[in-house]
């Protein structure tokens, strides 16, 4: 009994409320449609990826239309982010951190060609052009062969070489000789 | 963050909408010509001075600004011309990966949506009328600091995308609540509405532990540059999980490797494996009074002063060594000491007009010690550069001139 009137009052002095159940009502449902417009981020186990699919050949076409400008035509060459090469150079003094050296994650690639390249006009490629163009980049990375098909069910089960490359931060990690 | 000036620059020079913007907006900062403005009477009380206008601004004999990288993607707050703690919105550094986006209020939405029992959609005037909290907390760009170790002459070109203001908006963790997050969620993403669509994954301990979806700064309207009209706050932790222009929260149940915390804003060790998730910014103090490229006028008093903040908490105690780190001696902090905030530090001291090296290192609420350069070298190695918050010393030479001893 005493604890009961304990909580009762802990939640009037704190202004809690039933955690389950909404007590400003404030807002409303989103429609389906308004969460699919906007449901772009796609978790590496890719449940978000859209319908569509590429392969590197189709991909070769449109990076060299939409991305080479800034990446190189080969992904090496710049003047933006380099995108190929680098493998093996992680513990080097002059670590070369592309796509196929450093990104962990096949569907971090798809997600963000997808959520801001072109860099001056995002969200202008359709999906196709995304899974060709992810399609195209992984394979002038060795990560796929050539003919592959990348699509909402292949593109998750990539293997980036550097997937086990990440690890936690045990911050404070220096030692102060103060 | 390795800046890579050269890069950046062709690029921009192919860019067209937003590259043409970055380039036409500075070019206007730098149209106030002194020259030909009138100057000020020999004497203001001869004749009435001008009637009041509705949006306050400085005198125009006050000329301190924020310095705009070359890219247009950030600018850096003048540390060296600010006093007490707070920085106002108008200095506070800025950092985009895309521009600034212009969004009207009237039709910005914010979605939460994921693992929930009940998925919103709220605007603005929706968000405003839940119970709101305000909080003045440090922001520090998770890149900030590492200039000062190659090119920086000054405060404000080597650490100048830190700032502190006073934050209000409504807690996450009332709005998860409403939305009722399901078991099984461990995790958010936030996303914000610009040509980045920037993207982060928070966990979801700290989400509902202290985050603030913040529409106000200062006192006033979150400024553009800040994520105009909503923006999530994250104390403690680097600046880029802050999205700004917030749109979009959806409760999940794993981090989902965006981009910017797997590519970018992470660590490479000495062994080439990657620290990932690094989020609170660690202590640092700065001296910002005297500091690089400011002129002592000759032997005699001068105030020491400076900035210190821990993403961990409030600082304890902020020591200055005013002979090359031989001997400490504790600088008097500002009260109150507010946790996770700019905390103000002051020192006497008379310099005698010799060559010195003056420095400080603050303490915080765990007993955490800011460390040199070369304690952290030792703990990683070369191949990292975010979160750069070693000891920061000022060599002052002879003729008062304060030079950037890291360099």
């Amino acid at each position: 009994m005493r604890s009961l009137s304990a909580c009762a009052l802990m939640l009037a002095l704190s202004g809690a409320l039933p955690a389950q159940s909404p007590s400003y009502g404030f807002g409303r449902p989103p429609k389906p449609e308004e969460i699919y417009g906007w449901d772009i981020a796609i978790s590496p186990d890719g449940k978000e990826l859209p319908p569509g699919s590429g392969t590197s050949a189709a991909g070769a076409t449109v990076y060299a239309a939409k991305c080479a400008a800034c990446h190189g035509k080969t992904g090496k060459e710049g003047p933006n982010d380099r995108l190929v090469g680098g493998q093996g150079t992680l513990n080097t003094k002059k670590p070369v951190r592309t796509i196929g050296s450093y990104w962990p994650y096949a569907t971090t690639v798809w997600d963000y060609i997808n959520r801001a390249m072109p860099f001056d006009k995002p969200g202008s490629l359709s999906a196709d052009d995304v899974y060709a163009i992810t399609a195209y980049l992984l394979n002038l990375n060795d990560i796929i062969p050539a003919g592959q098909v990348i699509d909402a069910k292949t593109l998750p089960q990539v293997k980036m070489p550097n997937r086990n490359g990440f690890i936690g931060d045990p911050r404070p990690d220096w030692v102060s000789p103060h | 963050m390795r800046l890579q000036p050269s890069n950046r620059r062709r690029f921009l020079e192919n860019a067209t909408k937003v590259g043409a913007a970055f380039v036409a907006g500075a070019g206007a900062a730098q149209s106030q010509s002194p020259a030909t403005e009138k100057p000020a009477p020999d004497d203001p009380t001869q004749a009435p001075g001008r009637p009041a206008r509705p949006y306050g601004e400085r005198s125009r004999f006050e000329k301190s600004v924020r310095n705009a990288s070359g890219t247009g993607t950030s600018s850096l707050t003048p540390l060296q011309d600010l006093k007490g703690i707070i920085t106002p919105s108008s200095l506070h550094f800025e950092r985009h990966h895309a521009g600034v986006p212009d969004i009207d209020p009237s039709r910005h939405r914010l979605l939460i949506h994921g693992l929930v029992d009940r998925p919103l959609i709220l605007t603005m005037d929706e968000i405003k009328r839940f119970p709101s909290v305000s909080r003045i907390h440090f922001m520090e760009c998770s890149g900030n600091g590492f200039r000062a170790r190659a090119t920086a002459k000054t405060v404000q070109e080597g650490h100048g995308l830190v700032s502190c203001a006073e934050w209000t908006g409504v807690s996450l963790g009332l709005l998860l609540r409403e939305a009722g997050v399901q078991s099984g969620a461990n995790w958010i993403v936030a996303e914000g509405s610009d040509a980045a669509k920037m993207t982060r994954s928070v966990p979801l301990a700290k989400a509902t532990k202290d985050v603030l979806l913040a529409y106000a700064q200062n006192g006033e309207a979150i400024r553009p540059e800040q994520g105009y009209p909503l923006r999530m706050f994250v104390p403690g932790w680097e600046g880029n999980i802050a999205i700004k222009w917030l749109r979009r929260i959806k409760v999940v149940d794993q981090p989902y490797m965006t981009r910017e915390e797997t590519s970018k804003y992470t660590d490479l060790m000495p062994d080439g494996t990657a620290r990932q998730f690094t989020f609170e910014m660690d202590p640092k103090s700065l001296i910002t009074y005297p500091s690089g490229g400011q002129k002592l006028a000759g032997a005699g008093f001068y105030e020491i002063s400076g900035l210190a903040w821990s993403g961990r908490g409030a600082i304890r105690r902020v020591e200055v060594s005013t002979d090359a780190g031989r001997t400490w001696r504790d600088a008097e902090l500002q009260t109150p000491v507010i946790p996770i905030a700019f905390t103000r530090f002051r020192y006497g001291w008379k310099w005698d007009g010799g060559e010195a090296v003056i420095q400080s290192r603050c303490t915080d609420e765990h007993g955490d010690v800011q460390p040199t350069l070369r304690d952290l070298v030792k703990a990683r190695g070369e191949n990292w550069g975010y979160h750069f918050d070693p000891i920061q010393p000022w060599r002052i030479q002879t003729d008062g001139s304060v030079l950037n001893a890291l360099a």
